[in-house]
């Protein structure tokens, strides 16, 4: 029945990559929307089933959801907060971070000194000013004794801080994956 | 504007963030856990995506193994922000742009097919605007879900309380 099987690396078939394109803005809200993309793709229903289970299991795809629109619900303010952790503590105190419940996202990203010395990045969403900077605080308290201190390399021009928070003003542009033909 | 949600579209919501179930008829299996019809749960989950309150029901991708992806930022002078943004906009690889308060004011993601077409459309943003990119990869995630409970009770400047009202929503 099912003639899908899983390709040996992470990297997409063109029929993966076909079904990125046609699913990226989301599915069709029917009854059965895996339906629409068996017809689109040319195959069954239970070979879409398997390669969607492929590729949740490869991670290409995080979930199927829905997935909201956090400012239409009353979530006006989301800050990012950024923190500067000591190397040998990010892991733990990232998963640490990323478990509270007001924290949607919680990446590892690399520094750039001396432009940016911030490497964990955890983005928090209130229905008020006051409350996102309540959320900053609960993650300090929880980071406090982690948090890198950089009296070696402070240099004249440039202090170092080891948190700091960038509260969006404005929403420029927003739309979900879109990767070309 | 406020929405005013039946309990039936804040159960799906706050359980669906997460996930739907991965079978054909994924209504049918909501529909059972929340002693509703398939019908019900197809109106009310019309109803919010009508409404806006849905940015989509679908796969979420990882954009890193879909494709090649990093979040960059920009440092634009007050007086630039307009043109700047105008300019990082036009690229169908920006997915998202939001003006920030910091020096390094405006962060985007930018999704390309591979890393090499990638770099190529940083380097471009960099050529057009005149300004250094500051480019922030992820390397590892801690919350993969990307989901949170949506707390419906009204703001509530109490931190205990709100945080509260968050975690029973699980």
């Amino acid at each position: 029945m099912c003639n899908y099987t899983c390709p040996p690396k992470a990297k997409l078939t063109e029929l993966e990559r076909q079904y990125v394109l046609l699913t990226q803005s989301g599915l069709p809200i029917v009854a059965q929307p895996y339906h629409f993309i068996a017809e689109r793709l040319h195959i069954s229903v239970a070979d879409v089933l398997a390669m969607t289970k492929d590729l949740k299991a490869r991670g290409v795809i995080r979930r199927i959801a829905a997935v909201p629109n956090h400012y239409k619900l009353g979530y006006r303010y989301n800050g990012m907060t950024v923190w500067d952790v000591q190397d040998e503590h990010v892991q733990a105190f990232g998963q640490a971070v990323g478990r509270l419940p007001f924290v949607s996202h919680c990446y590892l990203r690399p520094r750039h000194l001396p432009r940016w010395n911030y490497n964990l990045f955890a983005m928090v969403h209130g229905k008020t000013a006051e409350q996102v900077q309540q959320y900053r605080i609960q993650i300090k308290d929880l980071l406090e004794n982690v948090l890198q201190l950089r009296n070696d390399d402070i240099d004249q021009a440039r202090s170092y801080q080891s948190n700091d928070i960038l509260i969006s003003t404005e929403i420029l542009k927003k739309t979900g994956l879109r990767l070309k033909r | 504007m406020s929405l005013i949600l039946t309990e039936l579209q804040q159960n799906i919501i706050n359980a669906y963030q997460k996930g739907f179930p991965l079978v054909a008829r994924p209504y049918q299996v909501l529909a059972e856990q929340f002693n509703s019809s398939e019908a019900q749960v197809l109106a009310a989950i019309r109803q919010l995506d009508e409404a806006g309150a849905l940015s989509r029901v679908g796969a979420v991708f990882n954009h890193k193994k879909a494709g090649a992806s990093t979040l960059a930022a920009l440092a634009v002078p007050a007086a630039e922000l307009d043109r700047v943004a105008e300019i990082v906009n036009q690229f169908d690889e920006v997915n998202h742009n939001y003006e920030r308060e910091h020096s390094y004011n405006l962060w985007f993601v930018v999704t390309a097919y591979d890393e090499n077409a990638l770099a190529q459309v940083l380097t471009k943003i960099s050529e057009l605007t005149g300004l250094p990119v500051l480019k922030l990869p992820m390397e590892a995630a801690y919350h993969i879900d990307l989901a949170f409970s949506i707390n419906f009770a009204t703001p509530s400047f109490s931190t205990s309380t709100a945080h509260a009202q968050i975690s029973q929503g699980h």
